[in-house]
């Protein structure tokens, strides 16, 4: 019966081949309009650590003076972690693995001929930061704890950046000069870069980057080597002592807990922390904001997503509807058009049921054409998203989930629309139209 | 012309005629909103920056030799960006208008009003008090970058300080205001002569006031004007050159000014992003703006488009469908003009009722994106621009089947369908 169907969709289709090319052309243009705007939203949201964003958990302490003004331009201070806090944390070792991490840019001297001095941007981490996060060594390894304080000049280079200054020889134990410190090679990872790069610093590029160098956070303070991301001040902080001030923040700290209990723990523990530190009269706020939150709840907290982005994605929406009812009413005028024919099939025995079958497969047929045309105007629309210079342009690209989200789509948003005027048409009183035949 | 059979004939298509009108009416809300939004982005692109933007070019450097003197490399490479055909002025400077690096300092009109401010940890709600941008640049400053003083007088020679390494402004004795960091900080007072506190530094007094020199990083149009110039000389060896030249000049001024620069230090980094002329920065600040322009102009005309061809499909229907009736018209004595006549009334009427229905909707949604992303709101002049618009698209769209109505002859009538 379908098949039927479909033959008579075809056949009624051609009858009007403007109208009809029409009516795909609308849907497309909605659907592709959306499709663009929801990958861009979809990539921009999308879990930066599958498999392991379950068991990666972002502490939040609140060190900051109860009469703290936060301003709307400024980052909030509180997002970020101080050194003395980070290390309490390190040392107490109640999750699985903790990290205090913050990115640097530094400059790098090659050593080698031919090369002019660049920047390359990377993070000072402590220890765990390979195995909690599953960073991929090609060759060696991360830093030991005890390296980390004995304030060991070690460094993990990216592939690319090892490539760029050794070649393809070994760069194992190698010399990398650093802002005017020599580093030891001790591991290379494969290129790695979750998109977004969660454990940055909330005020600065999200994504389409990627860390070139990774070394020791504790040498990097011994070595007073700058941060690139936001420091705040909420003391009398001078310039050299910032890194390590009990009221500057500039840190990001990571755990892995691996279970429902250990999460509870870990917040107690972090409120207890929190309590003490009151008591001490180092913090204000009550021992309550101290808090741990899930990587994606964190990720979602932030506003990853730009105004411009989210209107852009909303005005893609009006497009659609705008279409939609289009489409509607289109389909309502073409449908009553062929009263006669349907009130024919209902005289020789065609039930409600058929008619409003046989024209919900009408509206399919434009939705599957509709959608295939959504698809290229998307990628067209995905295309010129890419050639934007912001940060998130290179990830626009739609994955197979996405391709066939597009489809289903323009199915279901052209079935919708076939549903009032189908259901409309199916009960025209075929005697009256029949004795007007 | 009655409208009376209009009515009664819209009535047998209550349908299809209100999915028409609610069409036009979600057009109408959100091409005026688009409309309006288009307005606002490019009111900002063109916002004035005071300086002389078609004649500057810049140059960024910064110095990698450790335990460089940052000042005396800095009077080395002025002096041989000068002495470049085509260059007119150069100077040094940390910042300039749109370019995003943003050093703001608390600022107050008196002492008093400081340590106010300073006590209650925050320049807000402090009449005296505002957090201006702060620019500095070597001699020659002001004129190279083309401001306009409206009254006072240039930095003197001896007016100027070094500043030590690490971006810190210099001490210095004098500063030029804004007219609107004026108003704000003396309320219709002179400013000139008057004293500046600035970050428990000595007192600087205002030699003078320039019309407009915008922030490096715009906020809201009220405060995009707090920003003052002082006579402090860029320390640190990170610095930007600013060359000014003949329009026609920058690009060869750029290049030689780059080849100088490496030949005086081979060692230093010209990043390639730090080399442009000031129309590049400009495009390169407002690049988000204008996608967005390019975006809200696309939705526009694809939702106007869209809306025509659907009037005209349905249009083109009810024409096919009432051939019989428009032949029994024409056969009783109506012309072929009544019938084009018909058509485009019954266009106007719903058109005209959509539109009305639209005005509502583009308030609604006009007030759900104030709520959202802060937007002003819909000034009502934009309506019976929308609705003009949407009229003659309507009256466009419905003329070829109108036409084709017109046509059809009076024999018809006599015929079956």
């Amino acid at each position: 019966m379908l098949a039927y169907y479909l033959d008579l969709a075809l056949r009624s289709l051609r009858r009007n081949k403007v109208l009809t090319a029409l009516m795909v052309l609308a849907i497309g243009l909605g659907i592709g309009a959306s499709m663009t705007m929801i990958t861009v939203l979809h990539v921009m949201t999308d879990d930066p650590m599958p498999g392991r964003s379950g068991r990666l958990f972002a502490p939040h302490l609140d060190p900051l003076p109860l009469d703290y003004r936060k301003s709307a331009d400024a980052p909030d201070p509180a997002v970020n972690f101080t050194w003395p806090d980070a290390k309490a944390l390190l040392d107490a070792h109640k999750a699985t693995r903790q990290a205090a991490m913050a990115g640097g840019s530094l400059l790098l001297r090659p050593e080698q001929g031919g090369l002019r001095p660049f920047t390359v941007d990377g993070r000072y981490a402590t220890a765990d930061f390979f195995a909690m996060f599953g960073v991929p060594f090609e060759r060696g390894q991360g830093w030991s704890v005890a390296d980390e304080a004995a304030r060991a000049r070690v460094v993990v280079l990216s592939d690319t950046l090892s490539r760029k200054l050794f070649g393809s020889a070994d760069s194992l134990g190698r010399s990398v000069r650093l802002d005017e410190h020599d580093f030891r090679v001790i591991g290379v990872v494969a290129d790695w870069a979750p998109q977004p790069m969660f454990y940055a610093d909330a005020s600065g590029k999200r994504y389409g980057r990627s860390d070139e160098f990774f070394l020791p956070l504790e040498t990097a303070i011994d070595l007073r080597l700058d941060g690139n991301g936001n420091f705040s001040s909420w003391g009398k902080d001078s310039a050299e002592g910032r890194q390590t001030s009990a009221t500057t923040s500039w840190l990001q700290f990571w755990v892995q807990l691996d279970s429902a209990g250990q999460i509870d723990a870990y917040r107690d523990f972090l409120r207890d922390y929190a309590a003490r530190q009151k008591a001490l009269g180092r913090f204000q706020q009550p021992p309550e904001t101290a808090d741990v939150f899930g990587l994606m709840d964190w990720l979602a907290r932030q506003d990853l997503v730009p105004g411009d982005v989210n209107l852009q994605l909303w005005l893609a929406l009006g497009f659609l509807l705008v279409c939609m009812t289009n489409i509607v009413a289109l389909l309502l005028a073409k449908f009553l058009r062929r009263s006669g024919e349907i009130s024919v099939r209902r005289a020789l025995g065609a039930r409600r049921r058929d008619i409003f079958l046989q024209l919900g497969v009408e509206s399919a047929v434009i939705g599957v054409a509709g959608g295939v045309l959504g698809l290229l105007i998307a990628q067209l629309g995905l295309w010129s998203v890419r050639r934007r210079p912001d940060d998130y342009a290179q990830l626009a690209q739609m994955d197979p989930a996405m391709l066939l989200g597009t489809v289903a789509l323009a199915i279901v948003a052209s079935v919708l629309a076939g549903l009032l005027p189908a259901w409309r048409a199916c009960r025209v009183t075929p005697a009256l139209q029949l004795k007007t035949l | 012309m009655s409208l009376q059979p209009i009515l009664a004939s819209l009535r047998h298509h209550k349908l299809t005629a209100l999915l028409l009108t609610l069409q036009v009416a979600f057009t109408c809300a959100i091409v005026c909103n688009v409309a309006f939004m288009i307005a606002g982005r490019v009111s900002q692109l063109t916002v004035p920056s005071g300086l002389a933007e078609d004649e500057l070019s810049m140059v960024r450097v910064v110095g990698t030799t450790p335990g460089e003197n940052g000042a005396q490399r800095q009077r080395v490479d002025l002096d041989a960006l000068r002495a470049l055909p085509g260059v007119t002025s150069v100077v040094a400077v940390d910042a300039l208008p749109l370019s995003r690096d943003n050093s703001t300092y608390g600022t107050c009109a008196s002492r008093e009003a400081y340590e106010q401010a300073v006590a209650a940890r925050s320049m807000e709600g402090n009449p005296g008090c505002v957090q201006p941008s702060v620019y500095s640049g070597s001699p020659g400053v002001l004129p190279t970058l083309g401001l306009k003083l409206a009254s006072g007088r240039d930095f003197l020679a001896d007016e100027y300080v070094q500043a030590e390494p690490g971006w810190i402004v210099a001490e210095v004795p004098a500063a030029i205001i804004t007219r609107e960091l004026a108003e704000r900080l003396y309320h219709g007072e002179d400013p000139l002569g008057r004293e500046l506190f600035m970050g428990g530094r000595p007192p600087m007094r205002v030699v003078g006031v320039v019309d407009t020199l915008l922030r490096p990083a715009l906020r809201s149009p009220s405060t995009n004007q707090y920003a003052m110039l002082l006579p402090s000389i860029p320390g640190d060896t990170e610095a930007t050159y600013v060359l000014r030249s003949a329009p026609t000049a920058r690009e060869t001024v750029l290049k030689r000014a780059v080849d100088t620069l490496n030949r005086l230090d081979p060692s230093r980094l010209i990043p390639p992003s730090g080399i442009r002329t000031y129309a590049q920065l400009r495009a390169s600040y407002f690049q988000r703006d204008t996608t967005m322009i390019g975006l809200l102009l696309a939705a526009a005309a694809g939702l106007l488009f869209v809306t025509a061809l659907g009037i005209t499909g349905l249009a083109n229907f009810w024409v096919q469908q009432r051939t019989r009736s428009i032949g029994i018209r024409r056969a009783i004595g109506a012309t072929r003009r009544d019938i084009l006549r018909y058509f485009q009334a019954e266009n106007f009427l719903i058109v005209g009722a959509g539109i009305v229905l639209g005005m509502v909707l583009a308030f609604v949604l006009n007030a759900l994106l104030m709520q959202r992303y802060e937007l002003p709101r819909l000034p009502v002049r934009y309506l019976p621009v929308g609705a003009l618009v949407l009229w003659l698209l309507g009256q466009l769209a419905v003329l070829g089947p109108a036409r084709r109505a017109s046509r059809v002859p009076p024999v018809v009538a006599t015929r079956g369908v």
